[in-house]
């Protein structure tokens, strides 16, 4: 389904340490991951390359004329880009991450936003939970650039300054005042969501998915099924049982989860009989889905890379030049899985603690949207039978 | 089902608001939407409870809440009504139940599995909309049978008075900060969702915020016969046979008086449909999800070779249509819950002409029509023939226009059959679904595939590798 017709402009609002860049960088890798051409702007980022070295939280001060000034010019410096990558790279949604506090601010963007003949779809995160917020600092402020050379305390008490400078001047964004912008509206990291006005395909997507994702610390485990008996001879695609070694493989599987003392996990795996066998050896209950088959080979299945080499050469040779692209005849492409991957994805950010047993090419489509790999990269990623890769989320990956 | 692996503890859905806010007609939605799904559902209306209780109804002034004698009845109906729920949740083992009335209820802690509760508050203060709600289905409501229609628009707004009294919306900030709700304010056009505890409630909020009022119509149809259909072959991949190019014709001239504003087009990945939609002459959007169901090994078979090459086969999906899963392909049920986005975006969307396949068509139909699993199946969607569907009040009016081009009957109605003692939990079709018994057939078959149209041949950039 086609998504956007014209470019989506979205417009992150809200204090710092609110989670606004968190949530940035996690839609647009989404976004991009489904096929849309994502990209953000982080007005910070803009002003640490203009003011090379940051003092203090003075520069933050209302009052501080360079200051405002400064800060104004980077973010008609990023509205600029952002109109160079929708309207002449082809960029379909722009990610613009700042504070956007005052309905002022918001009124200049949606201004451009309607001169360019963009959408424009606000993202607020509003939060009080003086533990969440301290929680935030700790994980991505300390780390920050701005603070490379003070100590933890020092750089805490900076930023919580650096916050109240902005608190008095903040506008949230209010349901009769701003009653006919398209929003949502995040309250307390989704304990509660205000949502006004959604007007297409995409914002209806991007709302779902902000609804389903959480910040609870859990770990994701990917693996493929044991050693199957068609992967001893070289052959790909089929239904094949696992071979001697890939059900040693299973039981060390069980081993590992036992030893991990995974609290609640779930175990998933696809409807062909390679990764059911190797979750049968854990002995726990699991869940077979069906778009977590492997990619369909289509005229190729089961057959060796030198058998398609030899009946199919001219297939073999595009398949290399766009592997992501290239659909087997009466099969399907990387493309193709990612589409029917979208729902194990969305299920994977509202669960917590999940095992994956899958296969090759859906293994690295997943890896691709957990570590924001893109398209060409994606089918080349390395993803071993016989290895576990356990992904736990750290500040913005 | 994967939605109803999903959900573990029954849930109560609550639905609350002042009378003619859409409560009834987002409780049938809704549970229309997840029975379609594969999560039992039921609703509870408390307003048929009364009706039961009071044989007939007066005036307004039955809703007076200063009414002592009326308050009496209607809380018996609560509890009445209630205690039905719980032997649906717990007895009869459903999932979901929809409580639809306009009082909000302060729910007993009384038994051990207690439901989650999940409410869902329609509120609406635009008066042309409220106005058009009593006209589209309280007029026609058992309550007025006989009355004029400016006497009932009266009375109800009246009644609606006896309740704004003693509304109390659903407050996030303060009293109701610790419930799971969704408040839908003026039909759709902004939410307010607080405390999604599980995956079904996230379902639910996202269905709720994708459907939609404004009037259209969908329009539903079978690609036109093809060269397979003529030899009496399931599934594979064949084009056109020329009646079917007539077809195509007719369709376009069909849809060409009907003079649709904004139509989509939605056709599968297979060519017969894309040869239909070809026809059209407009832009169409290819689905691969639309595409027929896979009938794994007896791809491209006839029924009769089927019961000849595999007898238990044939015989188990007789049996149980709807869960029977061909070796190596699909079930209905695994077509539902394929389908399940295009029904999702055909909520969101006006008017769409969907070109698709006889199995598919009827997934589809079943949920448009709210038509059970035993049902699906057998619905009847017949070549050459369109169906016109309406929203109207609660459900679906249904147009079927034959375009008067002849084709074959594709349709295999229920056979009756031996029933076997087993209890329909151990029927052989769902034993085998059984998950410590692998799905796949044991020797893998070299299957043909479907053809994906639509991907474009790729040129070669440069000359082929050498193949050191």
């Amino acid at each position: 389904v086609c998504m956007t017709n014209c470019p989506t402009l979205i417009v992150m609002v809200g204090l710092p340490a609110r989670g606004k860049t968190y949530i940035s960088k996690k839609l647009t890798r989404y976004l991009n991951w489904i096929g849309v051409p994502t990209k953000e702007f982080n007005v910070g980022q803009y002003r640490r390359d203009l003011v090379k070295k940051y003092k203090s939280f003075e520069f933050f001060l209302p009052d501080n004329e360079e200051g405002l000034k400064i800060r104004k010019q980077c973010a008609l410096a990023a509205l600029n880009d952002v109109r160079q990558y929708l309207s002449e790279e082809n960029g379909h949604v722009a990610v613009f991450d700042a504070t956007n506090t005052t309905r002022e601010r918001r009124e200049t963007i949606y201004k451009f936003g309607e001169e360019n003949g963009y959408k424009t779809f606000f993202v607020e995160s509003v939060c009080v939970d003086p533990e969440v917020i301290a929680a935030n600092i700790v994980q991505v402020k300390l780390g920050s650039p701005d603070y490379v050379d003070c100590s933890n305390d020092e750089a805490t008490e900076d930023f919580m300054k650096r916050i109240e400078c902005y608190k008095n001047s903040y506008e949230t964004l209010d349901e009769t005042l701003d009653k006919d912008l398209s929003y949502i509206k995040i309250m307390d990291v989704g304990r509660s969501y205000l949502v006004n006005r959604v007007m297409d395909h995409i914002q209806s997507r991007i709302v779902y998915y902000l609804m389903n994702i959480h910040v609870t610390p859990r770990s994701i485990y990917l693996c493929r099924h044991g050693e199957s008996e068609l992967n001893l001879k070289g052959r790909i695609g089929g239904d094949p049982g696992l071979s001697v070694r890939g059900k040693e493989f299973a039981k060390c599987l069980a081993q590992f989860i036992n030893e991990q003392n995974i609290k609640d996990l779930k175990v998933w795996t696809s409807q062909m009989k390679r990764t059911i066998q190797t979750a049968e050896a854990l002995g726990v209950p699991y869940e077979q889905w069906k778009v977590l088959n492997e990619i369909d080979a289509g005229v190729c299945e089961e057959m060796t890379y030198e058998e398609i080499q030899e009946n199919y050469p001219l297939e073999f040779a595009l398949r290399d030049q766009d592997k992501y692209r290239y659909r087997y005849p009466k099969g399907e492409s990387y493309e193709d899985l990612v589409q029917r991957l979208e729902p194990v994805i969305m299920e994977l950010e509202r669960q917590e603690n999940v095992l994956v047993i899958c296969h090759q090419a859906v293994m690295r489509c997943l890896l691709a949207y957990f570590l924001d790999k893109p398209a060409e990269q994606l089918p080349y990623l390395k993803c071993p039978l016989h290895t576990v890769l356990k992904l736990t989320p750290v500040a913005y990956g | 089902a994967w939605a109803s692996y999903m959900t573990n503890s029954p849930t109560l859905i609550v639905m609350i608001g002042l009378p003619a806010r859409g409560k009834t007609y987002m409780s049938k939605k809704l549970t229309r939407y997840l029975n379609w799904i594969g999560v039992p559902t039921k609703v509870f209306n408390l307003g048929v409870y009364r009706r039961e209780a009071v044989k007939s109804y007066k005036s307004y002034d039955f809703f007076r809440h200063d009414n002592k004698e009326a308050m009496e009845i209607r809380k018996r109906c609560a509890l009445v009504a209630l205690e039905d729920v719980k032997s649906y949740l717990l007895e009869e083992c459903g999932q979901i139940a929809v409580r639809s009335s306009a009082l909000k209820i302060v729910l007993h802690q009384g038994s051990s599995k207690l439901p989650g509760v999940f409410f869902v508050e329609s509120v609406c203060d635009d008066p042309e909309v409220i106005a058009a709600n009593i006209l589209e289905v309280k007029v026609s409501s058992p309550d007025y049978p006989e009355r004029h229609r400016e006497n009932v628009m009266d009375d109800f707004l009246k009644r609606i008075e006896c309740y704004k009294v003693t509304y109390e919306p659903l407050d996030p900030d303060a009293n109701d900060k610790d419930l799971s709700f969704i408040k839908v304010i003026n039909v759709g056009q902004r939410f307010l969702v607080n405390r999604v505890q599980d995956y079904i409630q996230s379902k639910i909020v996202y269905y709720l915020m994708n459907i939609h009022v404004q009037p259209r119509t969908i329009y539903l149809c079978r690609h036109g016969e093809s060269e397979y259909n003529l030899l009496g072959r399931i599934g594979g991949d064949s084009g056109l046979s020329a009646r079917g190019k007539q077809f195509s014709q007719a369709l376009k001239k069909f849809i060409e008086e009907q003079e649709i504003v904004d139509l989509k087009v939605w056709t599968s990945q297979l060519k017969r449909t894309i040869q239909t939609a070809e026809s059209l002459g407009v832009l169409y959007e290819q689905w691969k999800i639309l595409n027929e169901i896979d009938a794994g090994v007896c791809e491209e078979m006839t029924y009769a070779e089927i019961e000849a090459k595999y007898p238990d086969e044939f015989a188990m999906r007789d049996q149980e249509k709807y869960l029977y899963r061909y070796p190596g392909g699909e079930s209905y049920q695994d077509l539902v819950q394929r389908l399940e986005p295009v029904i999702m975006e055909l909520e969101r969307q006006g008017n769409v002409l969907v070109i698709s396949h006889q199995a598919v068509m009827r997934c589809l139909l079943a949920y448009f029509l709210d038509k059970s699993a035993d049902e699906l199946p057998y619905l009847r969607c017949p070549l050459h023939t369109i169906l016109k569907l309406t929203p109207v009040a609660y459900g679906c009016k249904v147009e079927t226009i034959t375009l008067n081009v002849e084709a074959v009957n594709t349709h295999r109605d229920k056979p009756s059959l031996n029933s076997h003692d087993l209890p329909s939990r151990q029927s052989p079709v769902r034993m085998r679904r059984n998950s410590f018994t692998p799905r796949a057939s044991a020797d893998t078959v070299k299957r043909p595939r479907h053809h994906s149209l639509g991907s474009k041949p790729l040129h070669l950039l440069g000359p082929l590798p050498s193949l050191e």
